[in-house]
């Protein structure tokens, strides 16, 4: 087996960028938990937290810089290394978002609840189903799984539609509601947001295996 | 030039609108290698290559240890047939002209088509006679001195030797004798010049001196170069052609295409494995 020393530090590599996965797959639950419980210390924690989703994605991009520099990598080595740099960046970018509904469980503390929370948590969970077989896509190599992520992008913009109408039908029947619904269109924004970075990742799975560089699915957002 | 429509911007060099990326947009064949089979006595040494080399580019041929990269290029000019046993069947069109037809001076030809070799190979001669060697041979007349200089600037080398060209080449560096022989190649004025694993014999800053080179003479010579050397192909040359050897022992072209897809891309997965050094 030649090149066993580098074939060992790709697969750490990924072994890595699949814990940041996990990262940010857990900062995104944990937000919105804090959301629905209304709970400001779990939401202060996401936040302290994402300073380690951070890191990881530095330390993630100095491996990647490091195997560039000092093992000149071709091919779908070369694809590889730098489809990883991408998803960790998207990654980090989503761990952003995790953090950005915990802030805004904060500026929501003591305000009362203004309807309970089935869609967000529902805009949730597809983003984050999507994420997680976007990163199945990756380990597996299989651009089919991947396309499907970037198709199902769409439901979570139908929800997105939904959840914003309804919304605005709070702010519009009575402008008390105007600060929290806000807020939590906000929420659906970044959950819209974490779905078409989950997209990203698709297609730069699809790069990956074929080395073609497309925009599978354009987000209405 | 998607850019420059979208942002207006005036004129400045971009990936995009580079004189190359807008010449490789229609690259024209200077050499078509049709059918090519190549023999030492009735050893077959490479077996059914076509391809076509484009003007005004650096072509990189790449493959294993006895793939048959130095017997292609060899061909290219007849320098093969010098090696014993050695014949070819198939074509080599210059220009659309069969090199091997009937009528072909292979001294004229060699003169349009040049090659530098592995080890720089000058003669014990002065720098300026080196150069010179190759106009006095083929009867170039007209003013030498003028024909030397322009070629060592071609070659990079007139600053570093102008006010020495009659000390003896044997006395410059592995690095600027091989940019001498490159100028002595280029005195004749060739269309193509063909150059078997040029900088093996040169340290690391004399090979990057030569590539640069490489690249700037692309500008107006035909450039083939065999190399073992994969980042060297993937900096210098336009398109890449990766040899391999069959069960047979036969070298045969298993890929050919743009550098920057064969690189990156490889359509065959023989050229994956050994341009990720994954080949057994």
């Amino acid at each position: 087996m030649v090149r066993a020393d580098f074939d060992r530090h790709l697969r750490m590599l990924q072994s890595d960028l699949l814990i940041l996965g996990s990262m940010v797959e857990k900062a995104i639950a944990k937000a919105l938990d804090a959301l629905k419980r209304r709970d400001a210390e779990a939401a202060r924690q996401v936040i302290r937290e994402d300073d380690y989703i951070d890191s990881k994605r530095y330390n993630l991009e100095e491996q990647c810089i490091e195997l560039i520099a000092t093992q000149q990598p071709m091919a779908g080595d070369l694809r590889n290394i730098i489809a990883m740099l991408h998803i960790a960046v998207e990654l980090e970018r989503m761990g952003d978002y995790a953090e950005g509904i915990a802030k805004i469980c904060l500026m929501m503390e003591g305000e009362p609840p203004l309807k309970p929370l089935i869609d967000l948590p529902r805009m949730s969970e597809m983003a984050t189903d999507m994420l997680r077989r976007s990163l199945d896509a990756l380990v597996h190599r299989d651009t089919v799984a991947a396309l499907a992520v970037c198709n199902d992008d769409d439901e979570v913009d139908a929800l997105y539609d939904q959840v914003y109408r309804e919304l605005i039908f709070f702010m519009v029947q009575d402008t008390n509601t105007i600060q929290r619904a806000t807020y939590l269109l906000w929420v659906a924004h970044d959950l819209e947001r974490i779905a078409d970075r989950a997209t990203n990742i698709a297609e730069r799975v699809i790069f990956l295996v074929t080395g073609k560089m497309t925009e599978i699915n354009v987000s209405r957002y | 030039m998607v850019t420059e429509n979208f942002l207006n911007l005036p004129q400045i060099e971009t990936a995009e609108n580079t004189v190359e990326s807008q010449r490789d947009a229609a690259p024209e064949s200077v050499i078509d290698v049709r059918n090519l089979d190549a023999f030492y006595g009735e050893v077959r040494a490479l077996k059914d290559v076509t391809l076509s080399l484009y003007r005004r580019r650096v072509s990189a041929v790449i493959g294993p240890s006895g793939c048959g990269k130095s017997t292609l290029v060899r061909c290219l000019n007849r320098m093969h047939e010098m090696s014993p046993g050695g014949h070819v069947d198939g074509e080599v069109l210059y220009q659309g002209e069969n090199i091997y037809g009937a009528g072909v001076d292979p001294v004229e030809l060699r003169s349009r088509i040049g090659m530098v070799f592995q080890k720089p190979n000058p003669f014990p001669k002065s720098i300026f006679e080196n150069v010179a060697f190759g106009l006095k041979v083929n009867g170039i007349g007209g003013n030498l001195g003028e024909r030397v200089e322009r070629s060592l600037r071609r070659a990079a080398l007139w600053d570093e030797v102008k006010d020495r060209l009659k000390q003896s080449a044997l006395q410059l560096s592995g690095g600027q004798q091989q940019r001498l022989c490159i100028a002595r190649a280029l005195a004749v004025e060739p269309e193509v010049i063909l150059m078997d694993e040029p900088c093996s014999a040169l340290d690391p800053m004399a090979t990057l001196a030569v590539e640069e080179l490489i690249r700037e003479l692309s500008q107006e010579v035909t450039i083939i170069i065999v190399t073992h050397n994969m980042q060297q192909a993937a900096r210098v040359s336009h398109h890449t052609a990766f040899l391999m050897m069959d069960q047979d022992k036969a070298g045969y072209l298993v890929e050919y295409g743009p550098t920057s897809e064969v690189f990156t891309n490889p359509k065959s997965e023989h050229t994956e494995a050994y341009i990720t050094g994954r080949f057994s």
